[in-house]
Order: C-alpha cells, then sequence, then structure tokens
C-alpha cells in the first residue's frame, strides 16, 4: 500500500502534539505557572528562552509546551463526545426510520443552522468557563456532521444481506447496530472525527481567546494569544509561538483525515482489494 | 411427542398492503412439517416462497404481514408471539440460509466470530468457549484447517467456502428446523451439489428438518421427501416426492415436471407436451378469478375461471388444488 504524504505529515504532526503534551513535565524548561520572575520579563527568543518571555517572566516556550495538554484534552474529549452522540443518533435514526429518525432530522437540521461556536458560548454562558463547561460546550455541539454520515451509511447498509442475516439469526437490534453496522461505517467516521478534532482545537482556542476556556494562569494556546493581544507589536513572539502551536496541530488533523479518507474512502478501498 | 409436528402452518394468508389497497400475496398455505423430515417449496419466481419463509419466522416487515391462519411451531403457537420471543426462536430454533454467500457475511468481521456470536447470542457462552466451538462448526461443515480458517474475513473465501461458514452458523446452535431459500442459485453447479450434499448429511445426523425452497423442482425432489408446489401465491399440489414425479397430479406440476431436462418414461412414451409452460405468470395485483392457473391451462373450463378449486386429498397421500386434476 503506498502511504501518502498527508497521512505521514499530517500523522507526525498530530503525534508530535501528543507526544509534546504526554512530555510536557520533561520537556518545560520551567513551571508554566509558578516561575514567573519580573526581572526575565518580555525576554525576546534567545538560547535561554527559545520562545522568549512574557510580562511576568515566565517561559513561552514551557508554557506552550504544557498548553498542549489542553488543546489535545478538549480536542479529543470533546470530539469523542461528538462522535458517540452523532453515532448513536444517526446510527439508530438510519436503521430504525419512523418518528425517530424524523425527530433527529429535524434535531440535526436545527444544529446545523446554528453555528456551533454560538451555540458552545450559549452553553459556556450558563455553565461559566473551565476545562469541564469546555468540554461539554464543545462536546455537544459538533455532532451533525457525524450523524449525518451515520444515518446516511446505516440507511444504506441495512439492506445489505449481512444485515438481514443478522436478524434472520435472531441478533437484537443494538447487537446489529453494533456488530453489523458499525464496523462498516467506521471509515467515514474517524475521517470525520479527525477533522472535527482539528475544528476543536479551534473551537477551544477561540473560546479561551475569548476568556471563557481553561482559566488563568494555566496556559492554554488561546488564552496564551488573549493575553498576547495587547503586545502583539511589542512583543509578537507572545502570539507567535501558540498561535504557531495552533496551526501545526491542526493543520496535521486536517492533512491526516485527509489522509484517513484516501486509504478508508470504500471505494478506493474496493480498488485495492 | 410423535403426534405433534414440528411445524404446522394452517390456512396461512400473507397481506400486502400499500396503504392504498390491500392484496393477497398468499393465502390458503397450509403444510407441516415433522420432526428430521425434508420438505420443498417449489414454484416459480414470485410465487411467494420467501415470503412464507419469513412468516414462519415472523420476519415479515411493510408492507407485507401476515392477514390470518395460524402458525405452530412444536405444539405452540408463534405468529402473534412478543418480538423478543420471535427472536429467541430465530437462529436458536428456526435458523435461515440464503441465495447469496457473497452478501451474507459482514466483510469486517472474520467468520470465526461471526460463528461464535450464535453460542454467545443464544447459548449464553463465554467468548472463549464460542470460539472454541466456531472451530468445531467449522470443522463439521468440512473447512479444511479450521483452526486457521476462523480467523479468515469473508473476502478470503470461494463462494461456496462462504456457503459452508453460512451452513455452519445456521447449524450452530442445533436449530429444529433449517429454512433453505435458493441456498445454491448463485453457486456453480459441481458446489451446488457439494452444498446439498453437506447440507442434507448434516441435518439428518443432527435430526434437523429442512424446509427447503426453490424454483428447481428437481432439485427439491432430489433432497426432500414431500414437495408443495406454489402457484401465484397458493400451493397447488403436495405430495411425495417420488410420486410427483411418476404421476403429477395437476396441470401446473405436470408442466414443470415436463420442463424437466430428463430421459424420463413421458418422453419415452412419445407423449406430445409442450417442454415450458406456455404464458407468463399473473401480477399479484392481477390475479384471474377462479383457478390462477387457468389462462395458462389447457384443461381449463368454465369452472375453473369463476370458482377457485378446494384441496381435494389423494389416495397415495397428499392433495391437489384443481378441478379435473389426473
Ligand atoms: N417487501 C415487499 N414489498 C412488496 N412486495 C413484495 C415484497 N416482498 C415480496 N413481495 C411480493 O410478494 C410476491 C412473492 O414474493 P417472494 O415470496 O419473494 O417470491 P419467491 O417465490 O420468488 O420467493 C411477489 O409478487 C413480490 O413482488
Ligand atoms: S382448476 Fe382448471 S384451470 Fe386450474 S389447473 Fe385445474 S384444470 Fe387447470
Ligand atoms: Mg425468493
Amino acid at each position: 500500500m503506498k502511504l501518502r504524504a498527508n497521512l505521514i505529515i499530517g500523522g507526525a504532526l498530530f503525534a508530535l502534539a501528543i507526544v509534546v503534551g504526554v512530555l510536557a513535565p520533561w520537556l518545560a524548561h520551567t513551571d508554566p505557572v509558578l516561575d514567573a520572575n519580573l526581572m526575565n520579563a518580555e525576554e525576546p527568543p534567545s538560547w535561554t528562552w527559545w520562545f522568549g518571555t512574557d510580562d511576568q517572566g515566565r517561559d513561552i516556550y514551557s508554557r506552550v509546551v504544557y498548553g498542549a495538554r489542553v488543546s489535545l484534552t478538549v480536542g479529543i474529549a470533546s470530539q469523542l463526545i461528538n462522535s458517540v452522540i452523532g453515532v448513536a443518533l444517526g446510527l439508530s435514526a438510519g436503521y430504525w426510520g419512523g418518528w425517530w429518525d424524523d425527530f433527529v432530522n429535524a434535531l440535526t437540521n436545527v444544529m446545523l443552522a446554528i453555528p456551533s461556536l454560538i451555540f458552545a458560548l450559549a452553553i459556556m454562558a450558563v455553565l461559566g468557563p473551565g476545562l469541564t463547561s469546555l468540554l461539554i460546550a464543545l462536546g455537544l455541539t459538533n455532532w451533525s456532521f457525524t450523524c449525518r454520515i451515520a444515518r446516511a451509511s446505516a440507511l444504506s447498509l441495512r439492506s445489505q444481506g449481512y444485515v438481514q442475516a443478522a436478524t434472520v439469526l435472531g441478533y437484537g437490534d443494538l447487537r446489529i447496530m453494533i456488530t453489523q453496522l458499525l464496523p462498516n461505517m467506521l471509515g467515514p467516521i474517524v475521517v470525520i472525527g479527525t477533522l472535527g478534532m482539528g475544528s476543536a482545537v479551534l473551537s477551544e482556542a477561540a473560546l479561551s481567546f475569548l476568556g471563557l476556556g481553561v482559566r488563568p494562569p494555566f496556559p492554554s494556546w488561546g488564552s496564551m494569544l488573549s493575553d498576547a493581544r495587547d503586545q502583539i507589536t511589542t512583543a509578537p513572539w507572545l502570539s507567535v509561538f501558540p498561535g504557531l502551536a495552533i496551526f501545526l496541530t491542526v493543520l496535521g488533523l486536517n492533512l491526516l483525515g485527509d489522509g484517513l479518507r484516501d486509504i478508508l474512502d470504500p471505494q478506493s478501498r474496493s480498488r485495492r482489494t | 411427542m410423535t403426534g405433534t409436528p414440528l411445524i404446522e402452518v394452517e390456512d396461512l394468508r400473507i397481506d400486502l398492503d400499500d396503504g392504498s389497497r390491500r392484496v393477497a400475496a398468499a393465502e390458503s398455505i397450509s403444510f407441516r412439517i415433522d420432526r428430521g423430515e425434508t420438505f420443498g417449496l417449489v414454484g416459480e419466481s414470485g410465487c411467494g416462497k420467501s415470503i412464507t419463509a419469513l412468516a414462519l419466522i415472523g420476519l415479515l416487515r411493510q408492507p407485507l404481514q401476515i392477514g390470518g391462519g395460524v402458525i405452530r411451531f412444536d405444539g405452540r403457537e408463534i405468529q402473534h408471539l412478543s418480538a423478543a420471543a420471535q427472536r429467541d426462536l430465530r437462529g436458536n430454533r428456526i435458523a435461515m440460509i440464503f441465495q447469496e454467500p457473497m452478501t451474507a457475511l459482514n466483510p469486517v468481521s472474520p467468520v470465526g466470530r461471526q460463528i461464535a456470536e450464535m453460542f454467545v447470542l443464544h447459548k449464553g457462552k463465554s467468548w472463549r468457549e464460542a470460539n472454541q466451538l466456531a472451530v468445531e462448526a467449522l470443522a463439521s461443515v468440512r473447512v479444511p484447517a479450521p483452526e486457521r480458517r476462523v480467523n479468515d474475513y469473508p473476502h478470503q473465501l470461494s463462494g461456496g467456502m462462504r456457503q459452508r461458514v453460512m451452513i455452519a452458523i445456521a447449524l450452530a446452535c442445533g436449530p429444529d428446523l433449517l429454512i433453505a431459500d435458493e441456498p445454491t442459485t448463485a453457486l456453480d453447479v459441481t458446489v451446488q451439489a457439494e452444498i446439498i450434499e453437506l447440507m442434507r448429511n448434516l441435518c439428518a445426523e443432527r435430526g434437523t428438518a429442512i424446509l427447503m425452497i426453490s424454483h428447481d423442482l428437481g432439485l427439491v425432489a432430489n433432497v426432500c421427501r414431500r414437495v408443495a408446489v406454489m402457484y401465484a401465491g397458493r400451493i397447488v399440489e403436495e405430495r411425495g416426492s417420488a410420486d410427483i414425479f411418476r404421476a403429477p397430479s395437476h396441470p401446473y406440476t405436470q408442466g414443470l415436471v415436463d420442463s424437466l431436462p430428463r430421459l424420463g418414461s413421458r418422453a419415452a412414451l412419445g407423449r406430445n407436451r409442450l417442454k415450458e409452460i406456455a404464458g407468463v405468470v399473473p401480477a399479484i395485483t392481477n390475479f384471474p378469478a377462479g383457478c390462477r392457473f387457468n389462462p395458462r391451462c389447457a384443461q381449463a373450463t368454465d369452472i375453473c375461471r369463476t370458482v377457485a378449486p378446494e384441496a381435494t386429498l389423494l389416495e397415495a397421500g397428499g392433495f391437489v388444488r384443481c378441478h379435473h386434476h389426473a
């Protein structure tokens, strides 16, 4: 099988972000919160301060490294919630049809009509800022595409011979959905999920930028950007490095999603086998 | 227990209700199958064989539904059982295999797992035990190297091998009845014979009754002790297999027997019959009045066009539904 460039580069960028987040305590030079020292305030990037320091003298490199934890936790966990909701709703709607399908369809249309970030903002306004609220807000607002794909797949799969055979063999509905339908629609779901993770990382940054994300002083890439906006001309490194981290992570996830689509797409798969 | 048949169908009607009108897709269906018996259902495509089978296992779905009659399995009426109770029967006591071995297996699941799932689902086995039983089940359908084959995916197997796997799945829980709906139609002729032989031997060993459904009278008569011939939603004749070949009673059955490519006594006697039955099968919404075969029947008289013939019992056993039967 030919490995595609987007798969390799995207996978490498995503893997790098994960490794950085997991190994943050060992990779960081200083404590991202406690090691503030006004003596070192606003140092530009150098051999000592790789990414420079902020107005409180905290090491930007260490803060970016720790920030990966927040971005990835939110990105991965919220997208998992979205995938589970989208698959559960779409799969059951497509398989059962009837009033449940109509209901899910209506719900999906409503979700698609409201920009998910606005919806997330509204939820955050109710729940208040913080990591948990962020996870809930982003996890509940971005499942409509997954739902659509799962529903369409279930609709086309339910007339397959093996699904009917399973019915004849006494499988219950739940067992059919989990063992016969889900595995056969996993490809597109994974692709959408990967792309969705990228947009969740962006949304986290946006919400944190608005001050609704992780509470300061703990670093997230979005809140670092937010803190840096007054010094964008005087200390550009404060925005450049967290911005670059977001850019590379989202780029990586998008490339990975595209690469996975190439290999998981049913058409290209049937061409190979 | 010898008195109770394994399955007994009485005056079953299957309705096709598309919202605007309701027509009987099949009616007056009655037959019984004893334990371990082989019973065949034969007829042209569209005559209602598959929907009859689906009715037996409680899987008629809109726009089809049971419109009347009784289905008794092991002495118990099952046509009104709850969905859960019917699910317990399906795959466990009544199993079914289909025409299309290419599509009846889940492409993303190893075949061993698909067999094992039956033991988990119906027999409450652990996956460890079930996987072991799956190897044995695969060995019993004579798949070579079963302990390796269990890990294969369906696309790695030939059509014949897949149908063997389907048989292994169907027979996994030791059902009392195996319904085989055109089980070999999609296979090569040589493979067909092997699969039929295998199915027949396994069922004979285990005392499993077979309801074999096919458009091929020769095939069914070969496998089954008794045969019912279906035409346009009704059973027109039911006899022992040998009798039906020797002396078909219903004009339609006679046509079927004569259209079989074989050197029988009939041809030797030089009787000049059509090799194919002239005319077409009537559409379900447009069944003729009286005997449904009358537009195609050479013996049809006035009564045939107005009165539907009742079943007449034959001395040699079985029945025929014809005003002027042989
Ligand atoms: N799901 C369905 N919806 C509408 N009509 C159906 C459906 N299934 C079967 N029928 C009709 O019922 C009749 C019997 O079909 P079937 O039992 O499949 O025939 P066969 O004897 O070839 O197995 C046919 O006329 C067919 O068109
Ligand atoms: S009842 Fe009449 S039309 Fe029907 S098969 Fe007999 S002879 Fe032919
Ligand atoms: Mg059929």
